[in-house]
């Protein structure tokens, strides 16, 4: 593994650490309740009364999905640019031998 | 960082909307210019996007046991200039608005200007003031991911703030209630978003390297040095 890889897999592992070790460290014990949410539930409770609501309020499980949906759509359209970029690389460096190791 | 529909009072909704409409229609402009006069840049704008797309759909957890979404909106405006990211960001809000019940129509202003136009800015500033500092791309790059994330939940913050002033200490105290909710959460997604960020500009020092020159991202190699970009 040389020290590009390294770093890589270094920085990859300290994300998933960031995000994983609260849930770790409470034991279950929070909700994770969204900090929109929050201010909403707040705001209510001080007595203010929204005035519109959303158009189309999907329910629990629709809106998941189509949160699912959204990340789906930003994750292959990113996906294939990379992908696309990537693929340039193997014909620039059939034109330069030595370079082999990726 | 989404206000709810209905959530503003009317005139702070109309605002809002008033204050973000000439940065989204500057975008829109900046984004066809983009696209017309360089052709291939479109890979790297879908990419931008995407990323701003994937991020703002996921919720992280926080050490304060709450969750909030991650901004991504950094990467466009370090690549492309902040204004690309007004348009490409509110398309993202309009989208959550519509079909997720995020966010709304009547927020729809205060939140670009919070998430599509102050957070690109704020980014877009930190990137600069590392890399004058003598900062590489990918120093530059996690600063400026961290900032734009960070600087728009402070920017919804005070927007609730202004509207919201607490009865007894005013705007600061009502500031410092609704950036003890946003703010504090969002410090750890801010540090995984900047490195996120870093791992995309990682990419695309190997992948887009013509393109981030071309961008003023990265000098050109004095030359092609034999087997030496690992």
């Amino acid at each position: 593994m040389n020290r590009r890889s390294l770093a890589t897999a270094l920085i990859v592992v300290a994300v998933v650490a960031l995000f994983a070790i609260p849930l770790l460290l409470d034991g279950g014990t929070s909700e994770y309740g969204g900090t929109d949410a929050a201010v909403a539930e707040d705001l209510e409770a001080q007595g203010y009364t929204p005035w519109l609501d959303s158009l189309f309020n999907p329910a629990g499980e629709v809106e998941s999905g189509l949160f699912a949906l959204q990340a789906a759509i930003g994750g292959g359209v990113l996906g294939y640019v990379l992908g696309r970029l990537r693929g340039r690389r193997p014909a620039q460096e059939a034109a330069t031998p030595g370079d082999a190791a990726a | 960082m989404h206000i709810a529909e209905g959530f503003l009072p009317a005139s702070h909704a109309v605002g809002w909307t008033v204050a973000a409409a000439p940065f989204v229609v500057h975008g829109a402009r900046a984004v066809t210019r983009e696209v017309r006069e360089n052709p291939e840049s479109t890979l790297l704008l879908g990419a931008a996007g995407a990323f701003t797309f994937v991020l703002s759909a996921i919720k992280l957890p926080s050490v304060t046991g709450s969750s909030s979404h991650p901004t991504g909106t950094g990467a466009g405006a370090i690549l492309f200039r902040p204004p690309v990211m007004a348009l490409l960001g509110t398309v993202v809000l309009l989208f959550q608005a519509l079909l997720l019940a995020h966010g709304g129509l009547t927020t729809l202003g205060a939140n670009a200007f919070a998430f599509a136009v102050v957070g690109p800015w704020a980014g877009y500033g930190a990137y600069r003031l590392t890399r004058r500092l003598g900062g590489g791309l990918l120093p530059g790059a996690f600063a400026g991911m961290v900032l734009a994330d960070l600087a728009t939940y402070v920017t919804t913050s005070l927007q609730l703030a202004l509207a919201f002033p607490d009865a007894s200490t005013g705007l600061a105290g009502a500031a410092a209630k609704f950036l003890g909710v946003f703010a504090v959460t969002q410090i750890p997604l801010a540090v995984g978003e900047g490195l996120l960020g870093v791992l995309l500009f990682r990419v695309l020092t190997v992948n887009a390297r013509p393109e981030l020159e071309r961008l003023g991202l990265l000098s050109p190699a004095p030359l092609p040095a034999p087997g030496g970009a690992a």
